[in-house]
């Protein structure tokens, strides 16, 4: 299995995680190796098995569509990094 | 012998000492042991708040078995009002404005937590050596790992700090660190415990569950936990069973499967040898061994490997430096903002999971990777229920090793995989296993039954007994357990302190 680094950075920039040039290489032959273990996936005979998704067969449970918590709104935005009249803050995205 | 929550809980009830007393002790021990590196945050103020509320339930008949019963939370539960950290960097600062289900129904039980363990980072890890708090260490032998992920709480039980702890298990993480730390340990069905307010990893195979000395205080914690959960919309809706009058029953009859797959290359002589003295003992009480073969078995790891990633890159994108968690200095743009935030808050094994799982799940590779895992698990759940056709639970080593060096397999990560290659199946079809003490291995020969507990160096290392059951068997799991713990003595043997 190879991995280009074209690829690493590709696959980086859509997980948004920075990679540092001079790192790159050790990566790509980092994610390789542990590639090559699925790699052992493709040889297996499939015919007739479905993906699964879940342990137990089980569909996710529906609720009423009803508030069931209490605004809390002031300490969820507590938490944020940069947060001002009740919105959070990032840096300008349009000029 | 450090004393266990039966005996704990008579000596509350009998006044012979206080919640508070109890609570003072553990912190105290805590801070004694503050090398083994097991805790993330101490707890004194609140825990000893709480101790006191404990000391006034218990004043009334209507007390629960755990009410003044210190213990640890792994780091991954949210606590209200106390920081969160899933021994990452990027939530060093995190403080929860709630707390999980787990952390509510124990504190609703008046059990006493003194603080939150050491963990590796997001839970990815089976040695404890990917935290950004720095490795715990195996009160066994502190130069080895307790495994992970859950190794604080693995070590804060082993070394008598506390008699029980939360724990998660997305792929060994309770069973792998109490077979390295010769304690007890429970992973239950997915969906038996809720996992609301617990930190995802990969979600369809994440479970709570917990870790103590024997099955017997395993099965009042998990009786205090289990149960269905409106908020986690994949939580179990069936009454749990009644675990502690399941303990008593005789196994005679039972079928034990062992999987002639578990004891494959890679397993030592030492482990596999105490796993067949275990399971002559269990013969001893009427089980019956039945060679099994989980054909697949060798899938496991190549599949938990692409599951288990591709579902933490989709949950772990939820860190984006805006909302919580942590947030680089002076963004330049938004992208600058959540690529910066995210490389500086994720360390490097977290980071590279996150890198595979997007490939696996990126146009292209989909079907080749992550679909294919998923047609694979399900192979892999009907190599068990082929098995349970015809047995009533599935045994095995926990781990193919005694806990390693610290350091001996952090630059490898398929060596350090390769330490699940007993546990993650368990986890792909979502079924509860047991973690049971069964003797020493390794270092020096076991020791006599009964011939003191010097430590490591005279007595090997510990090693544990899996025992898997059919998705719901949590009783029938710690009825085994208690009736082997019953007859042996391998769970009361303690480190040298």
């Amino acid at each position: 299995m190879q991995i280009d680094h074209a690829t690493v950075r590709h696959i980086a920039r859509l997980a948004r995680l920075a990679i540092d040039d001079a790192a790159a290489p050790a990566l790509a032959e980092e994610l390789a190796r542990v590639l090559e273990l699925a790699d052992h996936l493709a040889g297996v005979e499939l015919a007739g098995i479905e993906p699964m998704a879940h342990p137990h067969a089980q569909t996710l449970a529906w609720r009423a569509d009803q508030v069931s918590e209490a605004d809390r709104a002031d300490a969820f935005l507590a938490l944020a990094p940069e947060a001002r009249g009740g919105l959070y803050l990032v840096p300008k995205v349009i000029e | 012998m450090t004393p266990g929550i039966a005996q704990l809980a008579q000596t509350l009830r009998a006044r012979d000492t206080t919640a508070v007393e109890l609570t003072e002790r553990a912190l105290a021990a805590a801070q004694a042991r503050v090398g083994l590196n097991a805790f993330i945050t101490l707890c004194a103020e609140p825990a000893l708040a709480a101790a006191r509320d404990a000391d006034a339930a218990l004043a009334t008949a209507s007390a629960s078995v755990l009410a003044g019963i210190p213990f640890v939370h792994k780091d991954i539960f949210c606590t209200n009002g106390v920081r969160t950290t899933c021994a990452s960097r990027m939530l060093e600062n995190f403080v929860p404005p709630y707390d999980a289900a787990v952390v509510e129904k124990l504190a609703a039980a008046n059990a006493v937590s003194i603080g939150k363990t050491n963990m590796d980072e997001f839970a990815m890890g089976s040695s404890n050596e990917n935290s950004c708090f720095g490795p715990v260490r195996n009160p066994w032998d502190t130069t080895r790992v307790p495994g992970g992920s859950s190794g604080g709480s693995a070590a804060a039980v082993a070394a008598g700090i506390v008699p029980f702890a939360t724990g998660t298990d997305t792929g060994g993480s309770i069973r792998q660190p109490a077979a390295f730390c010769g304690i007890t340990g429970i992973k239950p069905t997915y969906g038996r415990v809720s996992r609301w307010g617990m930190i995802a990893f990969a979600s369809s195979l994440d479970c709570a569950g917990v870790l103590a000395r024997s099955a017997a205080d395993c099965a009042q914690v998990l009786a205090a936990i289990a149960g269905h959960d409106a908020r986690d919309v994949t939580s179990a809706a069936r009454p749990r069973e009644d675990y502690n009058a399941a303990l008593s029953t005789s196994l005679k009859g039972i079928r034990i499967g062992v999987a002639r797959e578990y004891f494959g290359a890679g397993v030592e002589d030492g482990v596999a040898g105490a796993n067949h003295a275990a399971l002559r003992e269990l013969e001893k009480l009427g089980a019956i061994l039945v060679d099994i073969s989980l054909p697949n078995s060798a899938l496991a790891i190549p599949a938990y490997y692409v599951i288990a990633p591709a579902e933490a890159s989709s949950n772990l994108a939820r860190y984006d430096g805006v909302r919580y968690g942590h947030r680089c200095a002076e963004p330049k743009s938004l992208e600058d903002l959540y690529t910066r935030s995210r490389s500086e808050g994720f360390g490097a094994e977290v980071q590279r999971r996150i890198l595979v799982g997007t490939y696996a799940l990126s146009a292209g590779y989909y079907d080749a990777y992550y679909l294919r895992a998923q047609r694979v698990r399900r192979l892999i759940a009907n190599d068990f229920a082929a098995a349970f056709a015809s047995v009533d639970l599935i045994a095995g080593p926990t781990a193919p090793t005694v806990a390693f060096k610290l350091g001996e397999k952090s630059a490898d990560p398929l060596a350090m995989y390769a330490a699940d290659v007993n546990t993650v199946a368990v986890n792909l079809a979502g079924l509860p296993a047991i973690s049971l003490p069964c003797g020493f291995a390794g270092q020096g020969r076991p020791s006599a039954a009964g011939a003191g507990c010097a430590g490591a160096a005279s007595h090997g290392l510990p090693v544990g007994l899996q025992l898997i059951a059919p998705a719901f068997g949590e009783a029938r799991l710690l009825n085994a357990g208690h009736q082997l713990q019953q007859h042996t003595d391998w769970h009361m043997r303690e480190p040298a302190p």
